[in-house]
């Protein structure tokens, strides 16, 4: 079957703080084929970003599809808070360049 | 060009997401400003830049840069006889940030010889013993996203708290007929909505108007900060307008720009109520004009005030070290570990000798650190930010020049290199800012909305100097 990485279908792809123990991430699409066809397709679920990232299912608090902005939308809790000693990335804002290259399955 | 529908509407102008993070884009600015806005707003604060400048009582933003940004929207703000509103002075709208803005409105205003005009500023700190009063009485602090309730530990181990405040000391400010507010921490949409509320718009549109233009040109496209934006309030919709020519408020970023480091775009929580933004309906108004209808706003039947508070950790040293065998790169944590075991032979181990010892290795996984999906392909050299956190600075510098200079020495069996380990690009370590934490992200109830902010008011301007009074 073909794909075509996220990368290539969305707008925008970025992660950033939500609050200090947080970090969220967005998936914004230009228009509503692209989005409902990856909201379809299931590639973006909490277990996959869970397997993606590593982390235990548990720690992604929230994953909507918000249908006005055409956006997926999820939110992890943090290993540590922002800006504790060892956290690399105070911001949250590099979080998000694993999904670029998620595959997605088009006819 | 800003046209509206039947009836009284409010036009805010918003320059900067973060004031004084980067100064303004004064072109969009000026644009903005000769459309003739009821009020110039702007946040000025964010937990995004973590805890050291709350704990430390610092700005993480240049002097000259918060300046830049005051004087622009001061001198506008009096130009129009409009008022001016900044929330969360200084970064962390700590008290002495506070004073800090006051100064700089007195300092200009004398400057410029402005007109008299009232400044209205309040304090954010929140006392220790205030929070230990309401523990004792049994009254929870309440932790926010997965956190306990405060215990008296974590209260004891923090070195400065702040309260968030919602509208209120904004809406009783503006009471009192300041012309120009300074506040302590605020949440970001409570200084556009406290005018429009005062006004007499519905509370659900006043807070959505907030949520959409506290990051300015966040909400247009294409990307670009620091540029105006203008959001306009009616009776049943806010239209939202990019300033910058080339920049537009389209559908998709109005709409996306609402869960913007939220972790959810349906909610927004502020002290006060909750903002329901789920049945939000977005339209292109015009070229450069998304218009939004459909936000609820749901009052809390109890207010309770977010905290942010800052404990100390310990002083810190970085040190770094590059590396460029393969052989050794396969083997890094193996490095690492000697060095972690020299640290631990020197001071013994971590938590019971009071000390932190971190690695962060670019190049493979530095950045995303256990996230990294692909930590186990590192690239063909490494960068290794070591940091280490002490009592004290002399611990913490030997700790820090242990851990690094260690690796120099790693033994691995069958390495060709045996005259050195790393490559060390300074062979020392640097003092950085001590290390700090998040202790508190919690909510406290109160009978009173104000009864943890302290307002103040003041006659600024020619023929007030020295003035001033609560």
């Amino acid at each position: 079957m073909a794909s075509r990485k996220l990368s290539e279908l969305a707008k925008t792809i970025r992660s950033k703080n939500a609050g200090v123990d947080r970090i969220t991430f967005d998936v914004i699409f230009r228009d509503r084929a692209n989005y409902e066809l990856v909201k379809g397709s299931g590639v973006l679920s909490r277990a996959s970003v869970a397997e993606l990232y590593r982390i235990d299912p548990a720690r992604i608090t929230d994953f909507v599809a918000y249908d006005p902005a055409f956006a997926i939308k999820f939110t992890i809790l943090r290993g540590r808070p922002s800006g504790s000693a060892g956290d690399s990335d105070i911001f949250g804002a590099q979080q998000y360049a694993p999904l670029l290259s998620v595959e997605v399955p088009v006819d | 060009m800003m046209s509206s529908n039947a009836g009284p509407t409010l036009r805010f102008l918003c320059p900067n997401g973060h004031l004084g993070f980067a100064p303004i884009k004064v072109p969009s600015f000026e644009l903005g400003v000769a459309t003739r806005p009821d009020f110039i707003l702007a946040d000025s604060g964010s937990d995004d830049i973590g805890p050291v400048p709350l704990g430390t009582d610092t700005s993480t933003s240049p002097k000259e840069w918060q300046r830049h940004d005051l004087e622009h929207m001061l001198l506008a703000a009096r130009k129009l006889g409009v008022p001016m509103l900044i929330g969360s002075a200084g970064d962390t709208g700590t008290n002495s940030r506070v004073d800090m803005y006051v100064q700089m409105i007195r300092d200009i205003a004398a400057q410029h010889r402005l007109k008299p005009f009232k400044l209205g500023y309040f304090y954010s700190e929140v006392p220790k013993g205030y929070l230990q009063a309401k523990m004792s009485s049994g009254e929870a602090v309440e932790g926010l996203d997965g956190r306990g309730d405060l215990t008296p530990q974590e209260l004891e181990a923090t070195a400065r708290i702040v309260a968030v405040a919602g509208v209120h000391p904004y809406l009783e400010l503006l009471n009192r007929g300041a012309d120009v507010i300074i506040g302590g921490r605020s949440s970001d949409a409570v200084i556009f909505a406290a005018p429009a509320i005062r006004a007499g718009y519905p509370e659900s549109l006043a807070y959505y108007l907030g949520k959409v233009l506290e990051c300015a040109s966040f909400n247009a496209e294409p990307y670009a900060g620091k540029e105006s934006v203008i959001g306009e309030i009616g009776f049943d919709d806010v239209k939202v307008t990019a300033m910058h020519p080339d920049q537009r408020c389209t559908i998709a970023s109005v709409a996306g720009h609402a869960m913007y480091e939220r972790s959810n775009p349906f909610y927004e929580y502020v002290a006060g109520g909750m903002l329901d933004m789920t049945d939000c309906r977005y339209e292109q108004y015009d070229e450069r004009t998304t218009r939004v209808t459909g936000p609820r706003f749901v009052r809390a039947d109890k207010v309770r005030v977010k905290l942010e508070g800052s404990g100390k950790v310990g002083e810190r040293y970085m040190g770094f070290a590059g590396v460029r065998d393969p052989y050794t790169i396969a083997r890094i944590d193996e490095v690492i570990g000697w060095a972690k075991q020299q640290v631990r032979e020197r001071f013994g181990e971590p938590e019971s000798a009071g000390y932190e010892l971190h690695y962060q290795v670019y190049g493979r996984d530095g950045v995303m650190g256990e996230m990294e999906p692909l930590r186990d392909s590192p690239g063909h050299e490494l960068g290794i930010m070591v940091f280490g956190v002490a009592p004290t600075a002399e611990m913490a510098e030997e700790v820090t020049l242990t851990g690094t200079r260690q690796m120099f020495y790693a033994r691995l069996p069958d390495v060709k290199g045996t005259a050195g380990g790393v490559a060390f690009p300074l062979d020392e370590v640097t003092r950085v800012s001590p290390a700090y934490r998040w202790t508190l992200n919690h909510t406290v109830a109160v009978a009173d909305p104000l009864e943890l902010f302290e307002l103040h008011t003041a006659e600024v301007g020619l023929a007030a100097a020295g003035s001033g009074g609560r």
